[in-house]
């Protein structure tokens, strides 16, 4: 079944009819040939598809077009609107990447990371649950990004990546 | 995909009342379940009814120093409440187990607690099960069930409508089980309360249903009554790897001592049934007794004993016996400190 939808994507407005099973993230790719989020999966289980949903990040292939109307979308193609992204910085910085299928997930998921640890969130690795403060160590980090695979195994390069932007807006000592 | 009508509704009244009036709707939370079955072509609703953002997305508090919980309220949200963190301890720390930071911004309380089942075979549109298409068997209990119900499960054999082995799935469930905690629902003939302990059933003769609830009754809010001893709490999860699984086993558990007396305890496990399990067995046999090794292996034993595991799930057995020991341990050991 057709609707009429609005989307907002790294600031700019689209009108598209898009069936009501189509997901946030074929709208993005296939629709609006915005091609920055990447299909791993489709359940959920990869990462890819990490997209900021006002600021918060989410899996898009798990969300359906037609409930992102009123949303502001940001891919990590949006994050470097007025130039590379502190995250884009260190992840070339830190070869954070082999293939790079998996990366503008991980450079939103870290985006996302970065403004929950702001917030004071903790995570299962989190000592002091009470602690209003959240240090971003390098098993918070590892945890906080276990919602993004790479088959290319970055991993270790990834960690260092994140930690130093981390360290520069002071959620890591 | 089946094809879908996608609605939204004033208030939660309307959503109801939009249901009632649609047998093969569902609702829709955050998607990040539903959604995933509907590509699967497990899930095949004619409508959807975007519930997200239409109930509470409020953590308010209650008289007796509980938490009314909004059904609305995202996952993550619910883990940095400080007031969860602080009070409820097992409660932040079974969400924060639970999934990945993505998908707990999106998932909701009241999603989590109906979303269905990972067995292969429900998911897996070729395969027999019980679950998914009533009568057809159950492929799990004679193929792929290392991650299934060792207590409280139906086995008939697989060709029976009735087997099935699976597993709830929900970490939040559990941690809200141990808690005591009440669900309000509101349906088409008014508002009603469910006690945790009988939201979830075990498969008995119907495996198709995983709850009480009945079509188009909507999760409006969850009520978690205060427990001043819930601040000494755990959630233990032991899975397959260190984040980002589903729990073979799990423990939530919250103890009251007395010196070294347990006075009080709640405990509940997950991954060990078709619903949350409470384990009063060993919570009687605790309460009034020693805080020792032996007498929460004792207890331990004691519920484990029920158990009627299958060739390839065996090891939930001691497992979950040697979590519940860690668990009232490090709980005696904080309260100590
Ligand atoms: C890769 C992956 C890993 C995961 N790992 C874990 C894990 O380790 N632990 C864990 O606990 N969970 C895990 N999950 C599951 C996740 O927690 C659930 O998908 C989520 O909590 C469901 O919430 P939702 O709001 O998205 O529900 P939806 O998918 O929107 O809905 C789920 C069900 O609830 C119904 N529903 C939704 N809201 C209401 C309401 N208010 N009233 C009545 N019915 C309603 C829907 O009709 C549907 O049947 C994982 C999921 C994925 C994809
Ligand atoms: S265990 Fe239950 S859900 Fe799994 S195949 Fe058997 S009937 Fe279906
Ligand atoms: S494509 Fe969305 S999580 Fe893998
Ligand atoms: S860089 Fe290749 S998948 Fe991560």
């Amino acid at each position: 079944m057709d609707q009429q939808i609005t989307l907002q994507v790294d600031g700019a407005r689209s009108a598209l009819t898009v069936d009501t099973r189509t997901s946030l993230l074929d709208a993005l790719r296939e629709r609006l040939g915005t091609t920055s989020a990447k299909k791993g999966c489709d359940h959920g289980q990869c990462g890819a598809c990490t997209v900021l949903l006002d600021g918060r990040r989410v899996n898009s292939c798990l969300v359906l077009a037609v409930t992102a109307e009123d949303a502001e979308v940001t891919t990590s193609d949006g994050l470097a609107a007025d130039g590379p992204h502190a995250l884009h910085e260190a992840f070339v910085d830190h070869d954070a990447y082999q293939c790079g299928y998996c990366t503008p997930g991980q450079i939103t998921s870290a985006a996302g990371v970065l403004a929950e640890a702001a917030q004071g969130w903790p995570s299962a690795v989190t000592e002091d649950l009470a602690a209003e403060r959240t240090e971003l160590t390098d098993a918070e980090i590892r945890e906080r990004m276990s919602g993004n695979l790479c088959r290319c195994a970055a991993y270790a390069n990834i960690v260092p990546a994140v930690a130093e932007v981390a360290a520069a807006q002071g959620v890591r000592a | 995909m089946r094809e879908f009508r996608y609605e939204k509704a004033a208030d939660p009244a309307g959503a109801v009342a939009l249901l009632a009036g649609a047998p093969e709707g569902a609702y829709l939370g955050g998607g990040t379940n539903l959604v995933d079955l509907m590509r699967l072509g497990v899930a095949t609703p004619d409508v959807l009814v975007d519930v997200r953002t239409l109930t509470s997305d409020l953590v308010e508090e209650l008289p007796d120093g509980g938490l009314r919980i909004g059904a609305a309220v995202p996952n993550a949200d619910l883990a940095a409440d400080l007031r969860v963190r602080q009070r409820f301890p097992l409660l932040a720390q079974a969400l924060l187990a639970g999934a990945s930071g993505q998908l707990r911004n999106r998932a909701t309380t009241g999603g989590n607690l109906l979303q269905r089942t990972r067995c292969t075979y429900f998911t897996d549109v070729t395969q027999p099960c019980n679950k998914r298409a009533p009568g057809s068997g159950c492929g799990a209990v004679t193929g792929l069930h290392r991650n299934h119900a060792v207590l409280g499960a139906t086995d008939e054999g697989p060709g029976s409508p009735h087997t099935c082995v699976a597993t709830h799935p929900s970490d939040l469930a559990v941690a809200l089980r141990a808690l005591d905690a009440e669900v309000r629902v509101l349906g088409p003939g008014g508002e009603r309360t469910v006690p945790m302990a009988d939201l979830h059933r075990l498969p008995g003769e119907d495996p198709s249903r995983d709850t009480t609830l009945a079509h188009g009754e909507l999760i409006t809010a969850i009520d978690v009554p205060g427990l001043p001893w819930a601040v000494r709490s755990r959630y233990r999860k032991v899975r397959d790897r260190a984040s980002y699984a589903f729990a073979l086993v799990s423990v939530a558990a919250a103890m009251d001592l007395d010196g070294s007396t347990v006075r009080d305890v709640r405990i509940a496990l997950g991954g060990m049934a078709h619903a949350p399990w409470r384990a009063t067995v060993a919570e009687d046999a605790l309460r009034g007794g020693p805080a020792t090794e032996e007498a929460f292996a004792a207890a331990a034993e004691a519920e484990l004993a029920a158990a009627r595991p299958l060739p390839d799930n065996a090891f939930k057995v001691p497992m979950a016996t040697s979590t519940l020991v860690r668990t009232l341990l490090q709980i005696s050991a904080e309260a100590r400190a």
